[in-house]
């Protein structure tokens, strides 16, 4: 009790509050701006945060990415183009709402079921979160190996159709995170004599190329032009109290399956808008009505995805394994700030973790009026000259990858993964399952190898202790499942 | 430009054998079998198969090896300075300095992206200074004051 009092003396500090409303606004406009996608917004912030304190660091990102994500949901209604990926899944039927003249309830809808997701997810989060650390803390490296196994397999076979893709960048991201001295020998691993390689290849530069370099160089070859539009936006919450009473037994659906997925490491917001979409469909007494903007759906999938965001810090904050890529980044920051992520954070701080969950409250509440603001400005942001935002986004990110090691080699590293994101993302091959290899490479050898160590080699070992074996079947029947739906869509095809 | 999933698939099946075969002079450590080759062993194995996997892929798919979509000229222009203009703060920074190098990586840029003339040199000065204050007084971030440097602020 006494931490959870100083956790709220923490956040209700002039500075933190600041950096919200600060990030608040950052995350907004970066989420209504077509191009500038919810990820990039967090890898833009590190650079800041690196010279915060760690609660306000930690608001910030917090912050500014619920906000994106609800934002993304602007554009998507009014022009028809997604904000960010996660509002991909329900863009024609918002657009569909706003052609028959009810953009507002459209733009209401996604406002307050972000809000009732985003709580949801992070009530989740405070209740699940301590418990989960509770039971992890008996965790030896057997279960460490298997848990980010799994991780890793979810982030290959769930985030897709085409796990072939999925594994090589999974294989790519692993092969990048063995770069350096950090291994059982103390061997210098692929340096070639460069001595930036020695500590590896620098997670947050490697991350900022490839979410917003990546995104700059797709923009230049293809801008998105924004048509004209004209659109008059009236009382956004009208009609939202008929609304939450209506469709609640979706807007609970949505929320449970954007946590679920959520907490799944690798899947995140976007692929839980997708899914609770196709369940809303699917289930709907009014299917025929989809597609023709009714607001079902949106109800269902706006939920989700904001759900997904606070329930992805369940697997980062408990076991450093990030449940999407927005907290790959976290992760990244959270180490910086010796706020390392494990279990034992929450018996030896548990203040920090305390003062996360108020954080996550209180961002989803500020979305309320914060939103509604966004919406009333949408017109200007979205006229916002992109092709001037971009030079200036670029800039931004080679001073932010230079100030975080000061080190000119991070620049080269800057460009090489902002060419490779840009030419993988441009080939069909998700992104997502090279950060999680980057950042899990070490994680996953370290705990390999310290078990093959304790078991002398028998790889028996591995399945001897329950939780260790339970972890195995589940791997294992993730690997068979998808083997089984890959050759069922083979078949269905030929 | 696109290139097929086979000739994706080949160059990452070098890269993966070129892996395996650095690998296998690494040391071992005296008394234990499990030593730095071990991990990238494994890794460099799985991507050798899934490169099998992708060529087949493709080759299967019937999709031409390469294929280049005429894009407009213009936006091969944007492309070429954007990471030209990378490539050029990287290699000049220390020599020109923060301000100059990012004033002209701006100017090219907004030029390529089609800004209006009369807005370049505004908006690449002001931003400029902006982030540059920003980061070197505000975060204490070194970034290089090069030919600027008598006049350092």
């Amino acid at each position: 009790m006494e931490a959870v009092l100083t956790a709220i003396g923490m956040v209700a500090s002039a500075d933190v509050l600041l950096a919200m409303i600060g990030a608040a606004l950052f995350g907004l406009f970066v989420g209504a701006v077509p191009g500038l996608t919810a990820t990039m917004a967090t890898a833009l912030l590190v650079p800041i945060t690196f010279f915060l304190p760690p609660v306000p660091a930690v608001a910030a990102m917090v912050t500014a990415t619920a906000m994106a994500i609800f934002a993304g949901d602007i554009p998507g209604c009014l022009v028809r183009i997604p904000g960010t990926p996660a509002s991909a899944a329900y863009v024609d039927e918002s657009y569909a709402m706003t052609r028959k003249g009810q953009a507002e309830t459209a733009l209401g809808v996604a406002l307050v079921f972000s809000v009732i997701g985003g709580l949801f997810g992070t009530t989740v989060l405070i209740f699940a979160a301590p418990a989960l650390a509770e039971f992890a803390l008996q965790f030896s490296s057997f279960e460490y190996f298997w848990l980010v196994l799994l991780g890793l397999t979810c982030a290959v076979f769930i985030t897709g159709d085409a796990p072939i893709r999925g594994l090589v960048t999974l294989f790519l991201g692993l092969l990048v995170g063995a770069v350096g001295l950090e291994n059982p020998a103390a061997h210098p691993r692929f340096t070639f004599g460069n001595a930036d390689l020695l500590g590896g290849v620098s997670l947050i530069p490697a991350m900022i190329a490839l979410f917003a370099v990546s995104e700059i160089l797709r923009f230049s070859l293809s801008p998105v032009h924004i048509d004209e539009f004209k659109s008059q936006v009236g009382a956004v919450f009208r009609g939202m109290g008929g609304m939450i009473r209506k469709y609640r037994w979706q807007t609970l659906r949505g929320s449970a399956l954007g946590t679920a997925v959520g907490a799944l490491p690798g899947a995140g917001a976007d692929i839980a808008a997708w899914m609770a979409y196709a369940t809303s469909r699917k289930t709907s007494k009014e299917s025929e009505k989809f597609g023709t903007g009714h607001p079902e759906g949106l109800v269902e999938a706006g939920a989700a995805n904001n759900s997904a965001l606070s329930a992805a810090w369940i697997p980062a904050l408990v076991f450093g394994i990030p449940g999407d890529s927005i907290t790959a980044i976290v992760i990244g920051v959270l180490y910086m700030k010796d706020m390392n992520p494990g279990p034992t954070i929450f018996i030896n701080s548990p203040e920090n973790i305390y003062a996360v969950f108020a954080v996550f409250i209180l961002a989803n509440l500020l979305m309320l009026p914060l939103g509604w603001a966004c919406i009333k400005a949408a017109t200007r942001i979205l006229r916002a000259p992109r092709n001037v935002l971009m030079p200036i986004i670029l800039m931004f990110c080679i001073v932010g990858a230079f100030a975080i090691n000061n080190s000119p080699f991070d620049l080269w590293i800057l460009i090489g993964f902002g060419l490779l994101g840009w030419f993988l993302e441009a080939h069909r091959f998700p992104i997502a399952p090279a950060i999680l290899g980057m950042l899990l490479g070490k994680m996953l050898e370290e705990n390999f190898i310290t078990s093959m160590i304790k078991s002398e080699g028998n790889l028996m070992g591995f399945v001897e202790r329950p939780i260790a074996a339970a972890l195995a079947v589940f791997a294992l029947l993730l690997w068979a499942l998808s083997g089984w739906f890959a050759l069922k869509r083979r078949m269905a095809r030929g | 430009m696109r290139l097929n999933d086979a000739v994706i698939g080949a160059v990452l099946l070098v890269l993966s054998l070129a892996v395996l075969w650095h690998v296998k002079d690494f040391p071992a450590i005296p008394g234990q079998p499990y030593g730095a080759a071990l991990y990238p062993t494994v890794v460099s194995a799985g991507l050798a198969v899934t490169s099998i996997l992708l060529i087949v892929q493709g080759l299967r798919s019937g999709e031409p090896m390469f294929s280049v979509q005429v894009a407009q000229g213009g936006r091969l222009i944007a492309f070429g300075v954007t990471v030209g203009s990378m490539l050029f703060y990287v290699l000049f920074v220390d020599q020109l300095g923060f301000i100059v190098c990012a004033t002209l990586m701006l100017a090219a840029l907004l030029w390529s992206y089609g800004v209006k003339r009369s807005l370049i040199a505004p908006v690449a000065i002001a931003a400029t200074l902006v982030i540059h204050t920003g980061f070197f007084k505000v975060l204490k971030v070194p970034l290089p004051w090069g030919l600027l440097e008598s006049i350092a602020w």
